[in-house]
């Protein structure tokens, strides 16, 4: 791995996973509140995969500040509109579980279980006529794999050989209940292939990650149909904010976090002397200030004025006729 | 022109006139369209275009928003009103919504076709109304398309405008022969007074239009009155003005609906008259509405659920009586 692509796969994590204990110690002070999904410990699925798949649309699932910011949203405007305020990405409407941005090809967050993977099927299958080479990459946990919507959009996909990549987050739980108890198998990819290119990977280590979606998107380019990835990984915190992760044992999360993808990678990183050790101490007073100023100015920005409660409901061309 | 054939133009001059529109439904491309009002664009515009999805309607609604936010303008089948049950969640919690919880930057130029109502016989599976649903969504725009006229200018609308439509047709409707008006100039959200009258405004849409068309001559013998109709036409927007200015000039209202009473969209419209017209009416207004149970199969059961022209007739000749008319 070239030693530039390290330290980039490095600084994102580090922003990554500052930027969710950011959000965490302000949800605590009660400035951001609602629901609030941490990506801790996921890291290197967010980022691996947005930076291999640097072109093309991305749909994602509501646990998605690292990947919005792995896109290159700026941390200022995810965290305004945590805060709920006017400059947010979603002007403060969508919250944390809704960072849209058209102008990075992002949409998403969407906090429907499976409910983004037809979307993402649909927006494919208009790249395909479109002649668009880059296709499309759509994220979601192991609770998704279980619902219907996943299961048309596998079919769909791979029936009319669409450029899409499946990207399975399998954390084992979705909120407390355990992948196990209510599938057949563990191992996700399995629920795939018969329809596509299916594969496991580790997701708690970013160069794997890289290189899976790398594969997977060489292949959806050459029109070959969709591809399927499950990434093994693990969320150190509960589901959401309200959920205290009782249900899972202090040696399973002592495992998980032996394999921190940020750590391991930067010992590997200077064990095999791709990356020099100051590099990581400069890399993180530079998250330190990114996300210092990310909370300046969302905590700096107005809120929304009453009049917005109206705004976007409708397009302007209808809004004239619609009262 | 037959009612299909209105939607059919409709499609067929827009897919003609911009690229970005597609179709996809179940059975529209090869099959022709189970109401054959996709008949012949297939061979037209080709399977890019036309589209024959899997039953799954989740997806149907689903992939057509995702061909949207790509910037083409899809325009979903859905065989019957019943089956959109199945893709609730993407038309309310996804093309609804994505605008406004996106900030404005979500476009979801979308049409969502689908027939309802009691056709003959079909049971309870297939003869629901459930235009009351769709028509509380913020976010959606409803119109319901009774005659060639509205079929053809009002689904051109629809596929132009860049929000969500839900576009309602009635099953019974597709093989009538119906009078086709050209226009000028079209505002789909606008109600049209089918009929001129001064002492009774009766709103109506779909296809109770005809039913209550067909009563009104009783009623205004046996009352001695004259009635105008509204046919709404667009349920959500709803055109208050034109629905405010008749009220205010006939003083009494009835509103006659193929979908269930309680909780049908009706209720919303009287609620709306009560709240800002009470002092212009002289007599309570008057609902008439499907029964309150699922749709039976049975010929006389089914016809009892429905509101049928005698039924209408009896029940405001009844009404007007005991309200001074």
């Amino acid at each position: 791995m070239h030693s530039a692509r390290v330290e980039k796969f490095y600084y994102l994590m580090k922003l990554g996973r500052e930027f969710e204990l950011a959000a965490k110690e302000q949800y605590m002070q009660g400035n951001i509140a609602g629901f609030l999904h941490l990506d801790i410990g996921q890291e290197a699925c967010s980022v691996g995969a947005m930076q291999a798949f640097d072109k093309g649309d991305v749909f994602t699932h509501y646990r998605e500040h690292v990947l919005a910011l792995a896109r290159g949203m700026d941390p200022k405007l995810v965290m305004a509109e945590l805060f709920g305020k006017v400059t947010g990405v979603s002007k403060g409407k969508g919250g944390s579980m809704h960072l849209f941005d058209p102008d990075l090809d992002f949409y998403g967050g969407d906090a429907i279980v499976a409910g983004h993977l037809p979307i993402a099927v649909g927006c494919a299958y208009a790249r395909k006529i479109q002649g668009e080479k880059a296709g499309v990459f759509a994220i979601f946990g192991d609770g998704a794999s279980n619902a219907g919507a996943f299961f048309e959009s596998i079919n769909i996909a791979a029936a009319w050989k669409l450029p899409l990549i499946f990207f399975c987050e399998n954390n084992y739980y979705a909120i407390g209940t355990r992948i196990g108890w209510v599938s057949p198998f563990e191992e996700l990819y399995h629920k795939a292939r018969n329809y596509m290119p299916a594969k496991r990977i580790d997701g708690m280590d970013v160069c794997e990650v890289y290189k899976a979606v790398t594969e997977a998107k060489e292949y959806i380019e050459n029109g070959l149909g969709p591809y399927f990835i499950e990434a093994e990984t693990y969320r150190y915190e509960g589901h959401s904010m309200s959920d205290n992760g009782k249900y899972r044992s202090e040696e399973e999360m002592e495992i998980f976090k032996s394999r921190d993808p940020i750590e391991n990678l930067k010992n590997k990183a200077i064990a095999q002397g791709l990356v020099a050790p100051e590099y990581f101490d400069e890399a993180d007073k530079k998250v330190q200030k990114v996300i210092e100023e990310a909370i300046a100015f969302a905590a700096s920005s107005p809120e929304p004025p009453l009049s917005e409660l109206y705004e976007d409901v409708y397009c302007k061309e209808c809004t004239n006729v619609i009262p | 022109m037959l009612y299909r054939e209105a939607l059919n133009r409709a499609i067929d001059e827009m897919m003609a006139a911009d690229e970005s529109i597609v179709i996809l439904g179940e059975d529209v491309g090869r099959y022709g369209g189970s109401y054959r009002v996709s008949e012949g664009l297939f061979a037209k515009y080709g399977p890019k275009r036309v589209i024959d999805t899997p039953i799954a309607e989740l997806s149907i609604v689903g992939n057509a928003i995702g061909m949207a936010i790509a910037g083409l303008r899809p325009i979903a089948e859905i065989m019957t009103i019943n089956f959109s049950l199945l893709a609730m969640d993407q038309i309310v919690n996804h093309a609804a919504k994505f605008r406004y919880m996106s900030g404005g930057k979500m476009t979801i130029p979308l049409t969502i076709r689908m027939p309802g109502g009691v056709s003959r016989q079909l049971a309870a599976q297939h003869s629901e109304s459930y235009e009351t649903l769709y028509s509380a969504i913020p976010g959606l725009i409803v119109l319901a398309a009774s005659n060639a006229t509205y079929a053809y200018y009002g689904l051109k609308a629809a596929i132009a405008l860049n929000d969500p439509v839900v576009f309602l047709e009635h099953e019974l409707l597709y093989p009538l022969e119906m009078e086709f008006k050209e226009v000028d100039t079209f505002d789909p959200f606008k109600a049209e007074i089918v009929k001129v009258g001064k002492d009774l405004t009766i709103i109506t849409y779909l296809k109770m239009r005809y039913d209550v068309l067909e009563a009104v001559p009783k009623i205004e013998d046996e009352l001695g009155i004259s009635i105008e109709v509204i046919d709404l036409n667009s349920l959500r927007p709803l055109d208050m003005k034109t629905i405010a200015a008749s009220v205010q000039k006939t003083k009494r209202v009835v509103l006659v609906e193929e979908d269930h009473k309680t909780g049908g969209y009706g209720a919303e419209v009287i609620a709306k008259i009560s709240e800002e017209l009470f002092y212009s009416l002289d007599a309570p207004p008057l609902r008439i509405a499907g029964e309150d149970v699922p749709i039976p199969y049975n010929r006389t059961l089914e016809l009892a659920s429905i509101p049928t022209p005698d039924k209408i007739a009896q029940k405001i000749i009844q009404w007007g009586r005991k309200n001074g008319l």
